[in-house]
């Protein structure tokens, strides 16, 4: 690949990306030659095949999960910006920043990375995780060995654990307090490396 | 006298295996190292009281000669490559510029120290000072293995000081000769040409040591690939021709170490593709083997060492100083270091990271070798250095060993209370841990890089036709690994559950749709793949194919699902699942190097489970989404989804001159994965899908088809279009790729791919 410079010409809208991401361009371009390596056909655009086609996300439990989540509903294809986008979640938040309520909420900051998380398990968008949507999870997230009567008593008592308004289903708000312990900007940061 | 070397004698092959299985407990606290110099110190003192003299010391012959050569060989054979070469740079930044950066702090700071008057009255010179310096300063990678095999740090750091231990021997033989010939001139000798002299003898030691290394890879290489009938004897080659690296290379007066590391680190790959799968692993238990043995006998003999009266001459001063200024100078040289390099990487090295760094620069016995090689007549104080460097190496090895791992801990950020988690806690941890894996592999975390590429397309194009065996690149294509590794694991399951049972006769279960492949594969595969089958041996040396007609028809590939039945009565609690069954994610430290573990991939049920559930679901998802396409177009796509190894008794009209278009990189398998034996079974389980989209993207498949021979054959498959469900959980791996004759100007494109395979069942 040529320098950088050479291949930033060619991304369109680089500074409007680099300002909603918080990519330095040395990340973007890097994050475009993989974005061309996926793309085989050079399209411009990713469809699911091309995620398929990395092949150890196949024995990732939730690989076709993430995969889903970088398209949009709808949407058959994911663009370079999309794809800048949903990765930009996953950055370490920047501790310096200060926090400005006019400004909008950058996407790694926690409560992105929640809803990130919170759209994996919820895959009809309702905003809530239903039992189904739970025990789908769970049913990929577990060994084979695991019977189905165990995997629905998992996942009731998991709603009975984070369910606040009994409603039989775990709303985004209840999924966060349920969390509220947990680092997630540790674990839901990469460092991306060169 | 023969008291002592009896003693000894009994001793020693003891010690080896005792330290082998030394409590985990007490080695967890105290680094083994550590604890084998303090049984060098009893025994030192059981000898020296008997003979009432130092019989046995670590000479710098037997050391460098018969001790280092193994540990060194085993560091470069099981070096991660990729991890090392993305992280080249900065090593050889910390090797050479902090190396030298120690030498030239520790022996200035010494003399002038000495030069104040620090010391009293010692015979030494600014030369001798900085011959100490540069002997001293090296980092040891005996002593790095030892310590951070323990401490679990991420890989990147972990490369980083390791790689530097490596490789920072090319700088310490040249600082040490030119010095070493500097004092023989005399002070007033040396004047710019000498110093010129001694900064082309770096560039030469170094890289003439590494070519060194390469050579005898690429010869390694080239054995290996013709010694197909003297299979058994490979692993002896392996072994002599690096230790022959490392001969070669001393006796040229260049970089030993360099070059029995880069021979190491070249051939890995290639040996381990083209030898048997047993010469593999003979290697590799052979090589930490020898490892072993050689870092027990070395820090026993360092123990051992110091139980001479004789050597011992004490200057507090000195001593004092010197590991004072090895600490100081190697906090500040890192810090300085990565601060620069930090400018230049795109992650950048942090606080927590350096400071392991700096503590992990311990030194060792290489330090001490090379002192006792000092000449007593033009090194006045040579016992004084030696006694030093006796107190440097045990400072640092035991000293640091033992407070580098709660060290560690302590920098690290403190977690929360430990409560008990909920089980959404817990459910969600593992998610986030997937998810992560997940996003790393989608980002593609060793990224593209011009360079990187060329070298890929150069090295599979020239050199693996060139180093490997034409068997073993048909293997690296992967769809005949994952054949071959579910069948053996298959086979290891179907013989272990036999014996638990008491019977192999389990198994045979009619409701289980099993594969047939007796009628309807076998006879095809074997057509399809002779020279493959031919040339690759199964274990114990049956072919191949042979093991393949047998296993698999019998047997289910889930064997879970036989054992359902088993544990219905099993207590339930949700806690308890979770913690047993919750699937591991991929650990980030994937790469760690380790002295006593061999890597074996204890998930393989998972990887297998998970797989064949995402392949089925995505088989769901196409046949939902595809069956609803326009009839004209069934042909083709059904004929993607049927198994290939139908057609091919009639397929002798397909075009077989045409090209397939895997020419497509897939960055991630360029990685040295090329079918090793242990490696393959590390669980990646390469696929390939086809295109799939209404009509096929595929032109080579479509000229291949021949649409009046689909229409016969589609006759006698009659349930398989359509029922793309799979209720039986038997499972084959087709693909076209192999079954046609790989043609001579295909056999790059076979090397590389990215298409799925498409699971079908068999009725």
């Amino acid at each position: 690949m040529g320098s950088t410079n050479s291949t930033l010409s060619k991304i369109p809208n680089v500074e409007e990306l680099v300002q909603e991401t918080g990519f330095t361009p040395a990340h973007i371009v890097r994050l475009y030659d993989r974005f061309e390596a996926l793309d085989k056909e050079k399209t411009g655009h990713l469809r699911p095949q091309d995620f398929g086609a990395i092949n150890r996300l196949a024995i990732n439990p939730i690989g076709d999960r993430i995969i889903g989540a970088f398209f949009s509903p709808g949407q058959e294809t994911v663009d370079f910006h999309s794809f800048v986008r949903i990765l930009a979640h996953f950055r370490p938040a920047d501790k310096k920043r200060p926090k400005d309520p006019s400004m909008p909420e950058p996407v790694n900051s926690r409560t992105s990375k929640l809803k990130f998380a919170f759209q994996l398990y919820d895959q009809d968008k309702d905003g809530k995780i239903s039992r189904a949507e739970l025990l789908q999870v769970l049913r990929s997230m577990l060994e084979m060995q695991v019977t189905e009567e165990q995997l629905e008593s998992i996942a009731d008592r998991t709603i009975q654990e984070a369910d606040l308004d009994t409603d039989d289903a775990i709303s985004f708000e209840e999924f966060r307090k349920s969390l509220e312990k947990v680092n997630i900007d540790h674990k839901m940061s990469i460092r991306f490396l060169r | 006298g023969n008291g002592a070397q009896s003693v000894l004698r009994r001793w020693l092959p003891l010690l080896d295996q005792e330290m082998v299985e030394l409590n985990h407990s007490l080695t967890s606290v105290i680094p083994e190292s550590a604890l084998l110099i303090l049984i060098g110190w009893i025994l030192g003192g059981i000898i020296y009281g008997a003979d009432k003299m130092q019989t046995f010391t670590l000479t710098p012959t037997v050391f460098f000669f018969y001790l280092l050569p193994q540990v060194i060989l085993d560091a470069g054979y099981f070096m991660p490559n990729k991890l090392f070469f993305s992280n080249m740079g900065a090593i050889l930044v910390y090797a050479v510029i902090g190396t030298c950066w120690n030498a030239a702090t520790v022996g200035l700071g010494l003399w002038g120290c000495w030069l104040g008057g620090a010391m009293g009255d010692i015979d030494i010179g600014l030369l001798q000072f900085l011959l100490f310096g540069s002997l001293i300063a090296a980092v040891d990678p005996v002593a790095v293995i030892a310590v951070f095999e323990e401490v679990h740090v991420n890989e990147v750091l972990f490369i980083m000081v390791f790689g530097e231990s490596l490789l920072n021997d090319g700088v310490t033989v040249v600082l040490f000769n030119v010095f070493d010939a500097f004092v023989s001139l005399g002070g007033a000798e040396i004047d710019a040409v000498e110093i010129i002299k001694g900064i082309i003898s770096f560039f030469v030691v170094a890289f003439g040591g590494s070519l060194v290394g390469i050579i005898f890879a690429l010869l390694i290489s080239l054995l290996t690939r013709c010694t197909k009938n003297i299979q058994i004897i490979e692993p002896g080659f392996i072994f002599i021709l690096g230790y022959l690296s490392y001969l070669t290379a001393e006796m040229l007066s260049l970089s030993a170490i360099l070059s029995i590391v880069f021979c190491g680190i070249c051939c890995q790959k290639y040996i381990n593709a083209n030898m048997d799968e047993r010469s593999v692993t003979t290697v590799r238990h052979v090589m930490k083997v020898f490892a072993n043995g050689s870092e027990t006998i070395i820090f026993v003999f360092l123990g051992i060492s110091a139980i001479d009266p004789d050597i011992w001459v004490w200057n507090t001063g000195f001593i004092l100083l010197t590991l004072l200024f090895i600490f100081v100078f190697r906090f500040i040289g890192v810090f300085l270091l990565t601060w620069i390099l930090n400018k230049y990487r795109l992650v950048p090295l942090e606080f927590i990271d350096q400071v392991v760094m700096s503590y992990g620069g311990l030194r060792g016995a290489v330090a001490y070798g090379l002192v006792a090689m000092l000449d007593e007549k033009k090194f006045k104080e040579k016992n004084l250095m030696v006694s030093t460097t006796l107190i440097v190496v045990y400072f640092t090895v035991m000293l640091q060993g033992i407070t580098m791992k709660p060290l560690v801990t302590w920098l690290k950020v403190k977690r929360a209370a430990v409560t008990e988690l909920t089980l959404a806690e817990k459910i969600q941890n593992r998610t986030f841990d997937h998810m992560l894996v997940a996003i790393e592999d989608i980002s593609g975390q060793i990224g593209h890089n011009y360079m990187r590429d060329r070298w890929h397309n150069f090295e599979e194009r020239w050199l693996c036709w060139f180093l490997m065996k034409p068997s073993a690149r048909k293997s690296r294509d992967y769809i005949f690994n994952i054949f071959h590794q579910l069948n053996l694991k298959d086979a290891i399951s179907y013989v272990k559950e036999g014996e638990r049972r008491g019977s192999l006769a389990f198994v045979r279960n009619e409701t289980k749709a099993d594969v047939d492949f007796n009628k309807k594969f076998r006879a095809n595969f074997s057509e399809i793949m002779p020279d493959i089958m031919a040339e690759n041996m199964g274990p114990d040396h049956v072919p191949l194919s042979s093991i393949l007609q047998d296993i698999v028809p019998s047997v289910c590939l889930d064997m879970h699902e036989l054992d359902l039945k088993m544990r219905e009565s099993e207590d339930f609690n949700a806690h308890h699942l979770l913690q047993q069954h919750l699937y591991r994610g991929r650990k980030q430290h994937r790469h760690r190097y380790s002295r006593s573990h061999l890597e074996t991939n204890k998930d393989e049920n998972e990887v297998q489970e998970i797989f064949q559930r995402t392949m089925r679901s995505r088989l769901e998802s196409f046949k939902s989404a595809k069956m609803g396409v326009a009839p004209a177009k069934k042909i083709q796509t059904k004929h993607q989804k049927k198994d290939k190894p139908q057609k091919m008794p009639n397929g002798n009209s397909t075009d077989k001159s045409k090209n397939h278009p895997y020419g497509d990189k897939d960055l991630e398998f360029s990685e040295g994965d090329c079918g090793s034996g242990g490696e393959a079974a590390g669980g990646l389980f390469p696929m390939r899908a086809y295109r799939v989209e209404a009509g096929i993207v595929n032109p080579a498949f479509m000229a291949e088809m021949d649409p009046m021979d689909n229409m016969q054959q589609m006759q006698q498959i009659p349930h398989n279009v359509g029922h793309l469900t799979l209720p039986s959980k038997s499972m084959v791996i087709s693909d076209p790729v192999y079954l046609t004759k790989p043609i001579p100007q295909t056999i790059q494109a076979l090397t590389v791919q990215s298409h799925f395979i498409w699971i079908v069942p068999y009725r």
